[in-house]
Parts: structure tokens; sequence; C-alpha cells
């Protein structure tokens, strides 16, 4: 939420009253092992007030009242924080509009008439469970692999003991502001997920607290990330544009120096 | 039943630490051999479970999330307070303890909340190590602010995002157990049941979310670190999944459930848009600071607030508090908005909000000032609404934000079901009946960082333990009757969506079990609401089987017991013949409408004991002893 400037969604109608009706091209899938294909719906009366997923609310209600099962999706906080919320929406990870995540995206961001296509992040590593939800644990697989300071309980010194500068504070907190929400690999033609572990590799090795971990981190994030098939990057930037957090593809750079100096020192 | 608090004798400085001399230790070497399972993996049950692996015990966590970094409390804004005394303001343990037990409305236990105090300073040093990036000054050094209407600085923060910093650092700390083996985490599973052996919490029953199997967990030990219970109002600033499921089952296995009409609710959320709103948004209360809050002198005034000239306005929290003005505490602002919304003063098109206006501040610092104070909580409110708040009023409406009721533990965090530990906001424990700006994060991780794992040992080593199994009966009646249920829940096939029963249920809760509470109105919701449950029972219709993954399933689970914690709320705030904190009773305010607390009769914790469907619960009481701080009547004209 620092980014002062990050309402930049698409806006028609502002608070406009302009009821829509809308064709819903949504991904439905059984199961792991179902093959999946989309399914069409069409919802009437959709007040661009709503948010997208009180959208899919409305829709599900419809389809429970037709004896239909409700399209499966994550979600929890709808304030764009806890990362469950992810939806590909017309081919963009979270949908139109820029540091914003699914459940902040509202209906005034599309127009009366639309056909909007409903995906779940598309990634190897991240295979579908049931509709739109995707199994993420590979993700705290990566973070199991040394994504911590190894500090026992009761055995750290005075908050104040380690003066650490604000900027360097700063610039650590912009990389942990990271939601863990798979927006960057969905958005990625490699899905990789370099942007996700540079967010961590980054807010630890710049902080004092990290520093005698640093090289093992790098090495064993890495090394997990490629064991759970996540691609490489090529600098394609789409994880940063996509970020609900605008987390900078700086820290991929830093990410590239940790790793390469922990591989040759 | 008699309650004990346990809590230990001798001066309230040295409790904690003479309690801590007294608990037996397991042996090191023994530790591994004791299994306790911790259900919930946020802010409580993170730090738990790392801290509880790091010590050697064989835990297994529990979380209905994909992962434990998804939990409510990363939501949390403010900050977290510790008396570090870090702005020389003249802090102390001492103070925050005051304040917390005056701020509870003198309805908190002395010992409890002496030892929050006291331990809340390592939490802040136990987070920096981490890496939690807390805001700092130039020096470097860690930053405070004032928080909530204390009159000190003691309230640590990482920009707006407290609470998903301190969560990420106690996931750090999880996953590191994970890695080390001591820890095993199970995703997507939701505890339904509590098994009891030989009188002892021995395990629990929990469905696999994905392939809908039910799974029994055996354990030496049980901690429940599920959080609160906010969503039996349906709208609430919780996250949708938030639920009372884990505790309530446990409350009907025989644990006791404290103060359960102790809720509080929040002056500055974003109002309702519609019909379809799925849940309310909190926006921080500092706003309070540089907004003045108005309605129109004319019920029902539709004009747009910038043609409404200022003789047409009433500032009526500067009307009717003159000293305190818009700072007065979060309920007395709360119940005074819902008073003129329910008078025809409500603003925008559904007449439930009130404005905040920072067109004066803006005038008086200067657009810059007010951006830099709060321009996040603008961007939020404006991504929201669509309206920009440099421009217009905001509206703002109250919304239940927190529940200080929670099942009753004693001293060490257990509940009167032996070996059944309850932490975090799923506890009732530390804020008595109104819990303070800044104190949420504090308990949930003292409880889970600093107190849980060393009482939990004297109760393993000091329990005899008979060797079960998952097939114990007990374990095959609890998968069998949690099955039943769920069969039952997707065999009725009705006419109406959980989501309608609940938004229903949510109306009488707030309409009568609200912020302002009467002895007809709760009696009407005590009619009200066991009706609407058996027509729930009769009429929901939820699709698709039990052997899958069925979030309408899921839900409906946890409505079912929101109809059963919903009526044991209103029959505690009609009991309770007082107002105090976030519980205020019409009929006992004083002449000017603020609450009025009855300590002659009220003094004590209301423990409800669940004697099955067909009888109504049983009160027991723990009464509170006040010798550190002195009861006295707040006012804020």
């Amino acid at each position: 939420m620092q980014k002062s400037d990050f309402y930049r969604g698409t806006i028609h109608s502002l608070a406009s009253s302009t009821i829509m009706n809308l064709t819903l091209k949504i991904w439905r899938q059984r199961n792991r092992d179902d093959a999946g294909k989309f399914a069409t719906y069409q919802i009437s009366n959709v007040s661009p007030d709503m948010s997208f997923l009180e959208m899919l609310d409305v829709l599900n209600v419809d389809l429970i009242k037709k004896g239909d099962e409700p399209v499966a999706f994550d979600h929890d906080c709808r304030e764009g924080i806890c990362g469950s919320c992810g939806l590909m929406v017309d081919g963009r990870a979270h949908g139109p509009g820029r540091g914003v995540a699914t459940c902040q995206v509202h209906m005034r961001s599309f127009r009366d008439g639309d056909v909007v296509v409903i995906e779940p992040w598309r990634a190897g590593p991240f295979p579908v469970i049931k509709d739109l939800i995707v199994d993420r644990t590979s993700f705290d697989r990566i973070m199991q692999a040394g994504g911590y300071v190894s500090v026992k309980t009761g055995g750290a010194p005075d908050g104040n003991a380690i003066p650490i500068s604000k900027h360097v504070s700063d610039e650590a907190f912009d990389a942990a502001a990271c939601i863990g929400c798979g927006a960057c690999v969905a958005a990625c033609p490699n899905s990789s997920a370099m942007l996700f572990v540079a967010a961590k590799i980054s807010h630890l090795a710049l902080l004092p607290q990290g520093g005698p971990e640093r090289k093992a981190r790098a090495l064993r994030m890495v090394e997990q990330m490629d064991k759970e098939g996540f691609g490489n990057c090529s600098n394609n930037y789409a994880c940063e544009a996509e970020c609900p957090k605008e987390i900078s593809v700086a820290h991929i750079a830093r990410l590239n120096r940790e790793f390469l100096k922990a591989k040759l020192t | 039943m008699k309650l004990d608090a346990k809590i230990p004798d001798g001066p309230i400085q040295q409790k904690w630490s003479n309690h801590r001399f007294h608990l037996k230790l397991v042996n090191p070497a023994n530790k591994r051999r004791y299994t306790i399972l911790v259900v919930g993996t946020g802010l409580a049950g993170a730090s738990a479970s790392a801290t509880l692996g790091e010590l050697g015990y064989n835990v297994l966590a529990f979380s209905y999330h994909e992962s434990p970094r998804r939990a409510h409390s990363i939501a949390a804004q403010g900050g977290i307070n510790a008396p570090k005394n870090y702005s020389n303001d003249g802090d102390s343990v001492w103070r925050l303890f005051h304040d917390t037990v005056k701020g509870g409305d003198y309805r908190a236990r002395e010992g409890n909340v002496y030892r929050l105090a006291e331990v809340s300073g390592s939490i802040i040093d136990q987070c920096v190590a981490q890496g939690v990036p807390f805001a700092r000054d130039y020096a470097g050094y860690l930053d405070n602010r004032s928080f909530g209407g204390a009159q000190v600085a003691r309230t640590f923060y990482a920009r707006g995002q407290t609470g998903q910093q301190l969560l990420l650092g106690a996931y750090s700390a999880l996953v590191r157990q994970m890695d080390a083996g001591t820890v095993k985490f199970f995703d997507r599973r939701e505890m339904l049941d509590l098994v009891i052996i030989d009188g002892q919490a021995r395990g629990i029953v929990a469905r696999n979310m994905i392939n809908g199997i039910m799974e029994s967990y055996v354990a030496d030990a049980v901690v429940l670190a599920t959080g609160g219970y906010s969503n039996a109002f349906f709208l609430s600033t919780n996250a949708k999944a938030s639920n009372a499921t884990a505790i309530w089952r446990a409350h009907k296995k025989g644990a006791l459930f404290g103060n359960p009409c102790f809720t509080q609710i929040h002056p500055t959320c974003i109002p309702e848009s519609g019909h379809y709103q799925s849940k309310l948004t909190l926006m921080s209360e500092s706003l309070r600071n540089d907004g003045r809050i108005w309605v129109s002198k004319k019920k029902g005034d539709k004009r747009p607030p910038g043609e409404i000239p200022e003789s047409d306005r009433d500032y009526y929290l500067e009307r009717l508090y003159p000293a305190f003005g818009n700072l007065v505490p979060r309920d007395v602002a709360s119940r005074r908005a819902k008073e003129m919304c329910d008078q025809g003063y409500g603003v925008g098109s559904t007449g439930q909000a009130v404005h905040l206006d920072f067109s004066d501040s803006i005038k008086r610092l200067g657009r810059s000032v007010i951006q830099e104070r709060y321009g996040n909580l603008f961007d939020m409110y404006k991504q929201i609404t669509a309206e920009d708040p440099y421009q217009t009023p905001m509206r703002i409406y109250p919304a239940v934000h927190y529940t200080m009721g929670g099942l009753w533990v004693d001293y060490d965090l257990m509940s009167t079901i032996p070996g059944l530990y309850v932490i975090g906001e799923a506890n009732f424990s530390d804020h008595g009946a109104n819990r303070l700006g800044a104190s949420a994060l504090m308990q949930g991780l003292a409880d889970g960082y600093f107190i849980l794992p060393y009482t939990i040992g004297d109760y393993l080593a000091s329990t005899k333990f008979r060797p079960v199994k998952n097939d114990h009966r007990e374990f095959k009646k609890a998968e069998t009757e949690t099955e039943r249920m769920v069969k039952k829940l997707v065999s009725i096939n009705g006419k109406k969506t959980v989501d309608e029963f609940h938004r229903e249920l949510g109306k009488i809760m707030w309409d009568h079990v609200g912020m302002a509470r009467s002895r007809a109105g709760l009696k009407k919701a005590l009619k009200l609401i066991p009706e609407l449950k058996s027509r729930f029972w009769k009429e929901v219709k939820v699709t698709g089987t039990d052997l899958d993954l069925n979030v309408e399933l899921e839900k409906a689970g946890r409505v079912a017991d929101y109809f059963e914690l919903g009526e044991l709320m209103a029959l505690d705030a009609l009991h309770r013949e007082e107002s105090c904190g976030g519980h205020f009773r019409e009929e006992h305010q004083t002449a000017e409408g603020e609450a009025k607390r009855n300590d002659a009769r009220f003094s004590y914790v209301a423990a409800w004991e669940y004697r099955g469907p067909k009888k109504s619960a049983v009160l027991r009481r723990e009464p509170l002893k006040f010798e550190y701080a002195k009861p006295s009547q707040r006012s804020y004209k």
C-alpha cells in the first residue's frame, strides 16, 4: 500500500450506477486429473461497485440455485494482503489495473456487454486442484529451503542492538511486501518464480540479521526452485508488471548476484 | 464445576517468574516422544508450533489454508505494543498493564494482563532478529508511534502492514522447523471435532478439504489457535474463511466459553455498497486525528455533501463530547454513528454511513501533509468506492472486527478440558470487554512464543498418558458423527444457499446483538436465531458431494455452528445487566448516554457450559479481583 499512485485501473465510469450484463468464460476442472474446459455463463445486473470476487459470488448463487456446483476459487481477506486469490482475467494475472490483487479489482473496470475470460494460474509447478484453485505448496517448499533466519525463540538481543539505516530497511521492506500469490509465475512466459524467490533473498540479504546464512540461503532456495520445475528468467519483466505489490525486478538482479557470489566464493 | 484460574500467589510483578520456576520440565531427550497438535497457523499458532518444534516436541500443525502465510493475522494494519520506553516518554510494563486493564473496562484478569505486558518486549526483539522490517528512524533505530488513544508512543509498526510482516516472521520460524523435521504441516485440513479419552484431549478429527476424507490424529495435547468469531455477523472485517468451528466443537465437548458477548466494533470502516457485499474493509482509526465526522441536520438529506452548507451540518461528536470530539474511543464513536443513521440522518445511497471530512485539515495543513499521513488509506478508499477523499468527504460506518470472548482458559492457557490449550484470539483471556489498538498481535505472539511453550511442558511432565491409536473407538465415533453431519448437509437439497442463511443470521446479530443491545432485542434474537437454525437444517442447498473439494459444504458447517454460538452470544449479552467496553446495554447508561458498569454484580468472567442441544447453557462465574488497577468510570466529556 506504500505506493500512493497504485490506483491506476482502467476506469470507464466513476461510481456510475449503470448496471452491466456480461458473458463469462470460466475454466471448469473437476480435479487434478480432469482435462478441464471452458464453460460460458451469462450474468446480468452486475453493479460497477461490486468487487470482481463479489461478481463471482453472485454467479455462484445462480449456479447453486440451478443445482450446479459453484465455481471454486481461492480467496480470503479480500483486501489484497493474504495472497489467496489469483485469477487470470482476460489473460492478465489479477486482471486489469496495476498493483492490485484480484480481490481489489472492481467491476467498474468493465463495460456492459464485455466477454470476460477467467482462468486459473497456468504453470507446471501450480497444478490445478479444482476449477480456479491451484496448488501453490511449491512456494512453501522453496521457503522451507532456507527462507528464514535461524534464530531461536528467546535468543534475541534487544531490538535496538543493531541499528539499520532507514534506507536499507525500507528497501528490505519493499521486497518483504511479497504476498506469495504467484502472479509473477502466472504472468511469466517461462513460469519462472524468480521474482518470488528474489523477494525473500533480497529482503534477508539486505539486513544484517540475514548475513550469516546468506550464501547457503541463495544456493538452497534456487536449487529448490529448480527442483519444483519453475523456469528461468529471460528478462521479460511481466512479473513486475503484474505483481500486486509492485515488487521491482531489481531484486532479481540482486538474487543473481547473491547466487553467483555464493557459487564462486 | 468450580473454575480455578490458577493465578499464582505473590506480588503481581513476580507471579510469572515464580510460576515459571515451579513449572515441571520435560527431559530434553523425552520431548520428541510427546506429540502436540496445533490447529491454526496464524500468529499464535505459527509462533507456538515453531517454538514447540524447536524445543524438540513432535508437532503436527493444521490449517484450512494452503499455507500458514494466508492466515488472517496478515491483515492487521496498525502495530504491536511493547513498553520498551524507546521514546523516553515514561512508559513501563506497569503503565501498559494499567492501560490494558482500564481499556478492557475492568473485565480482564490482572495476573494475565501483567504477564502480557511483561513479555511483550521480548516479542519485538524476537521479531527484529527474524528480519521483520519494522519502521526505523534516520539514526537506524526502531521508530514508535502513539496509537489508539495511548498517551505514550509504544507502538512498533511496519508501514500499514504490521500483521503481514509479523506473520511472515512467525511463518519463517515455522518453515525452519518444517525444514528441520520437528513440525509436520497439514494444509487444507479443517478440524471438525476434538477427541477426548479418559478425560484428556487426545486428538482431533479433521476433514481433508481436497478429497473430503475424515482423518484422525492422535496426540498428548491439543492447542487451538483458530482466531475469533466476528463472522457470526456475516459482514465483518474478518477474512471470509475465519470461523468458530474448532472452538465451538471443543465447547460442545466440554470446554467452557468465556464472555461470548464481548465483541469489538470498529468505527472507521468502508460502508456497505449493496446487497452483494461480501465483507467490510477497515481503515486505520488514525483517520479520526484529522477528519471531522458529520451528518446533515435534515433527515434523509440527499444533497451531495459539497452542497450542504456549514449551518446545516451536525458535527455530532464535537457537539456531544467537547473535550474529546472526534477522538472518543472506538465503542462510543461506533454507537453514536449507528444512532444517527437509525434516526434517519445517515448519508450515501444506503443511508447507513456518516461523513468523515478532511477539508478543514487540508485547508489548515495543506494537501501534502494529509497525503503523507493518510495517502495509502485515501488510495484504498478511492480504489473501493471510486470517490476521492481529497475532494469529497469519506463515508464511514462501524463494523465488527474482533472478539474478546473465546474459550475460557486458566493462567496456563489450558481450557476446562485437560490437555486442551487455547491461544490468541481464540481464547478469552487478556482484553476484558474491550481490546486496545495494537494489542491483538501482542497477545497472539506472547501466547505462542513465550507462554504456552512453558506451561504445556508442565502438563506433559505431570500427566500419565495411556497409549492410544487413531483406531480407538472415540476416534471412530467422532469420525462417524462428523461424517453424518456433512452427509446430512449435502443431502438436504433445499432452496436457499448457505450465504443467504448466513446473511440473515448476520442481520439478526447486527440488529440485536451488535453495538447497542436491549433486553427486548436480545429476547427477540433468542427467538429468531433458533427459528432460522431449524429452517437452515430443512431448507439449505449445498450442491456437490462430501467426498470432494466442496466450498459450499465447508461454509455450511461453519454457519451451522454460528447459529449456536450466536444464540450463546445473545444469552450472555442478556444476562450481563450492565454496560462495559464493547458491550452496551441500553438499559444501563448514564444520563449522558454513556456506558454504566455494575461492578458489584458483574465483576466476573462469564463462562458458559454446554449441556446438549435441547438444554440451555449453564453459567459459571470466575470472580475478578482488582488489587493493583482500581476500577474507575470512563469519561470523555
